[in-house]
């Protein structure tokens, strides 16, 4: 294979100033060729799970990167790869559903004030937005956003994560073979191309990954004033009542921990919070029901998907190595560096100011800190930046109610974990650290659409109150204008007030 | 500045502790702040446009219109309406989910930070505050310092009237401006230029604060004279006032320039001209109806875009200028060069370049080499021109037969797109602004399936292809074993 030429700033240029011309010749603005992308991508019909328009490589390449590193396995994270195509199959079939709907200009009410007139408001795409998309679910994260941006009509460029090179090379080949490459491209690449594309002015970007990045992001579309969606991530808390069901409580949290591509998902439970009577109860539960998911050597288990590279692996070494958390580890702990693997690792008590407790996990260790009564809990999230995600179980209303009013994160679950990315009629984002903007279902169409204001007037009847030179009695007639009040506005008309 | 830098973080510190405390989430303080600041500026009319007069020479009539008649009517809309507009919205999830519940709560971001702008300093900083206080935050406000009195009545009276503790005001210029970026805040709500406005959102950045723009541009006005000629009367009042009758053109939303059909812009000239007089008099400079420009600079800068030979020589009426008055005369020109410099940035002042085209259809084309501008206004009985300016173009709003007048529609969202600006308010959108929409899933304990965990079989995964789907029916078939 050739070497590939470097991505470089004029290229940036170029591929902007193309799609700019596709986008006003007006080619993704059809409602019909709209429908027609979405459901290429759309891989709908296949009569088994697994994606048929795309070749039986996908499954190959999705386990390549992430699951195992012996890539002739067959065996995989079955569950992580079905959730992915049946969650972009129910996202397209939303999209082709319901784009007549979501295009419908939207009527809005006018008053007295703007009498006689006709408002409405119209969804328009912004033009050609840029999708710089995450390697933890390569193609969720990057097909998910490119449906709502096409479904708003706009062109898009998406660059898939280069730290999962198997998805990011077959995204860019599948996308130019089945969707309008005038409209719809791929450019893969790391740093020195995502630079590049940054330094165009775009209509929006839609950027998942880390915080850190997503100030990178913001700052580099401040200079063209280009709106943002950062779907970023935080340290997603998970309070454990003790009036609640132990067994299912414990299960939730573990397919939602190390049962989503093992900890490395933005919405993972980061950590929990119980009471110091409790935490034993937690602990017994957890071990009990991790050995039945994963059996008594989780790091033979084929269920389990691998840590993404050497980096973030250290990196999870290193929090567990640190000195007064690695006497902490009730549960798991090892670790495979030449197989990127570690164990479901359960931690207790760990100090607030160590390194796990200081950045988001993304990863397989779980700690838990105890209190002495749940309430507490709520002052230590609030302490911390909003996460993406809080959580809670527990049976006792009030309890909850207080929660979902006063924690402050993107959503809130009770009683489950992360089933709220799946269902298209709740928003998901972030708020403060943990992002800005929102996605799915309508949202997704919303995130990338420009909401224009229109008003019709009519040109008879104009009112003298509107214009120079002005006097006391024009005055009276606008404040009463103001107050909407009918009878005063009759009162000045008729010379009474 | 170290005195400021103090100052400014013991207010935040404050803001801070009274959000924690909860007290700016109850409804009941909420509408009693909006009522006070109703009333405020019901018991100080007099002295806000006295202040008004003092710096820009509005015309009590003119502030009260564009300003405080504004403000009342918000706090009014507010107060009315918080109560739904707080309501969570209920989400529909799928039957599998059964019985979970879904909704979306509005909550305020927090402590919030409002920049507001010279031109309409009450209305600017007021409205926006009242958006703020809706939606349950505490909210600084920094009023501009170059409509000074309007400032010291905003820095004066407000904590006269409201919680001190949750609402907050600085007066001050870029500097002070540059000390509050420095720090974190949950919000950010700016009112002014393209580029200051990219100054404010790289600095958010540093802090992933979310923003919203109120920003600026060319709002272009098309005449198609063919399908208006019959009202053209109305037309030319409309134009005039939106030009020249609300702050001498130093609105976002004013009129910038005019496009129309060759063949009809001296008829056009012809009717603003006696129009003007009909508004300002024979002296405008006089007539006590003609804002002043802000600043010698902002003088200097319209003289600046007038220099120019070529525009120069396009001067059909007007163009006389007084630096010492602050007064730039209601000025028209026909046709400079469209790669002047007055064709080329926001006006902003009392100058109306008219741009003639062949075919009216050819205006489209001229507003789309331009930034997107905050409005766009169409005088037009052509249904076929109505659509094509909708959907070729692309601007903060549209209006159709008239000018402004949008800014009074609190059920249209308020804002730009492109270079004039990011996000909208007035009306609920003001609230919604200033709340993050949290999304909510209760899921229920009791019902618990098996299917959702390892270890993995063709059962579980097949249940769980057809849960997706919400295939109900072969689900039932699936768990009753009739199904492989």
């Amino acid at each position: 294979m050739a070497a590939k030429k470097m991505f470089g700033a004029a290229d940036a240029s170029i591929l902007v100033t193309d799609l700019r011309r596709s986008f006003d010749g007006g080619v993704t603005r059809v409602t019909l060729k709209r429908i027609s992308q979405t459901s290429i991508i759309g891989l709908t019909d296949s009569p088994t799970w697994s994606v048929s328009l795309l070749s039986m490589n996908v499954d190959d390449v999705i386990c390549r990167d992430l699951y195992t590193t012996d890539p002739n396995t067959t065996s995989m994270q079955l569950f992580d790869k079905l959730i992915v195509v049946s969650l972009l199959r129910n996202s397209i079939k939303l999209a082709l559903k319901q784009l007549k709907n979501w295009m419908a200009p939207e009527k809005a009410k006018t008053s007295l004030t703007t009498f006689p007139a006709s408002a409405e408001i119209v969804s328009e795409p912004l033009g050609v937005v840029l999708v710089i998309s995450a390697w933890n679910y390569p193609f969720l994260l990057s097909i998910d956003p490119v449906i709502g941006a096409i479904s708003a009509g706009n062109a898009v460029v998406l660059k898939p994560s280069e730290l999962a090179p198997a998805s990011s090379a077959l995204l860019a080949k599948l996308m130019e073979q089945y969707l309008d490459s005038s409209a719809v491209r791929v450019v893969e690449g790391a740093v020195t191309e995502t630079t590049a594309l940054l330094e165009q002015k775009w209509d929006k970007i839609f950027y998942t990954g880390s915080s850190k990045i997503g100030r990178v992001i913001m700052a580099a579309a401040a200079k063209h004033l280009t709106p943002v969606v950062l779907e970023l991530g935080g340290k997603s808390p998970v309070v454990v009542d003790s009036d609640t069901d132990l067994k299912v409580t414990v299960r939730r949290i573990i397919a939602g921990k190390w049962g989503c591509n093992n900890g490395q998902a933005c919405v993972s439970p980061d950590y929990i919070l119980t009471t110091k009577e409790y935490a034993p109860k937690v602990i017994d539960a957890m071990k009990k029901e991790l050995e039945t998911f994963y059996g008594k050597n989780p790091m033979e288990s084929k269920d389990m998907s691998r840590i993404v590279n050497s980096t973030h692996f250290d990196r999870l070494s290193k929090m567990l190595d640190e000195k007064e958390v690695s006497d902490k580890i009730v549960y798991g702990g090892e670790k495979d560096r030449e197989n990127l693997k570690i164990a479901p690792t359960i931690l207790l008590d760990v100090p607030l100011d160590s390194l796990i407790m200081s950045e988001e996990i993304f990863g397989p260790l779980l700690p838990i800190l105890t209190l002495n009564n749940l309430e507490e809990s709520f002052d230590v999230i609030r302490s911390r930046p909003k996460p993406l995600a809080a959580y809670m179980f527990t049976h006792n209303k009030k309890l909850k109610e207080k929660f979902v009013a006063t924690v402050s994160a993107g959503g809130i679950v009770v009683n489950d974990i992360a089933v709220h990315l799946a269902l298209h009629t709740l928003p998901f984002g972030g708020v403060g650290e943990s992002g800005m903007g929102a996605y799915h279902g309508k949202f997704s169409f919303d995130a990338f659409s420009h909401k224009k204001a229109v008003l019709y007037r009519s040109l008879f009847g104009d009112s003298a109150v509107r214009y120079p030179p002005y006097s006391r009695g024009k005055l009276r007639l606008l404040k009463a204008l103001v107050d909407s009040n009918i009878f005063d506005i009759f009162k000045v008309l008729l010379g009474l007030s | 500045m170290e005195g400021m830098k103090e100052t400014v973080e013991e207010s935040l510190r404050e803001m801070r502790e009274t959000f924690a405390s909860g007290r700016t989430r109850s409804l009941k303080w909420r509408k009693a702040q909006i009522g006070a600041i109703y009333e405020m500026v019901k018991d100080n009319e007099d002295k806000i446009c006295s202040a008004l007069f003092q710096d820009l020479g509005k015309h009590s009539t003119e502030a009260f219109r564009d300003e405080l008649g504004v403000v009342l009517r918000s706090a009014t809309v507010a107060i009315n309406s918080l109560d739904k507009w707080a309501v969570p919205k209920h989400s529909n999830l799928p039957l599998l989910f059964y019985p979970a519940k879904g909704k979306v709560i509005s909550e305020p971001y927090g402590t919030v930070l409002v920049l507001s702008s010279w031109n309409f300093p009450i209305s600017l900083s007021l409205d926006p505050l009242i958006g703020a206080i809706a939606a349950g935050n505490t909210v600084l406000l920094k009023s501009s310092e170059l409509s000074p009195n309007a400032s010291a009545f905003l820095a004066k009276t407000i904590p006269a009237y409201l919680d001190t503790k949750a609402i907050k005001v600085i007066e001050g210029g870029p500097d002070v401006a540059t000390i509050l970026l420095q720090h974190q805040w949950d919000k950010i709500f700016f009112t002014g230029s393209p580029k200051i406005g990219r100054i404010i959102m790289a600095a958010a950045a540093q802090h992933l604060t979310p923003v919203t723009l109120e920003l600026g541009g060319k709002c272009p006005t098309i005449v198609d004279h063919h399908t208006i000629s019959k009202n053209i009367k109305s037309v030319v009042k409309r134009i005039a006032g939106g030009k020249w009758g609300s702050c001498s053109g130093q609105a976002c939303i004013s009129v910038d320039y005019v496009l129309i059909e060759k063949s009809y812009a001296s008829s056009l000239i012809d009717m603003l001209k006696p129009t003007i007089k009909s508004f300002f008099g024979e002296n405008p400079k006089e007539s006590g109806c003609l804002s002043r420009i802000a600043t010698k600079q902002h003088v200097q800068r319209l003289s600046r875009l007038l220099n120019d030979p070529r525009v120069q020589a396009s001067i059909v009426y007007g163009g006389s200028i007084d630096e010492e008055k602050l007064y730039v005369e209601p000025t028209i020109l026909l046709d400079p060069p469209l790669d002047s410099e007055i064709m080329n940035e926001e006006i902003f002042g009392p100058i109306l370049p008219i741009i003639t085209v062949r075919d009216i259809q050819e205006s489209i084309g001229i507003i789309k080499t331009k930034p997107k501008p905050l409005a766009i206004y169409a005088f037009t009985n052509d249904e076929n021109l109505k659509t094509r300016i909708l959907s070729e173009t692309s601007s903060g709003s549209v209006t159709f037969n008239d000018v402004m007048i949008q800014y009074m529609c609190d059920a249209l969202p308020f804002g730009g797109v492109g270079e004039s600006g990011i996000g909208r308010y007035h009306g609920k959108y003001s609230f919604d602004c200033f709340s993050h929409e949290k999304a909510i899933m209760e899921g229920s304990l009791g019902m618990d399936l098996e299917a959702r965990y390892p270890p993995w079989n063709n059962f579980k995964l097949t249940f769980i292809r057809l849960a997706f789907r919400e295939a109900y029916f072969k689900l039932i078939l699936l768990m009753l074993g009739l199904k492989r």
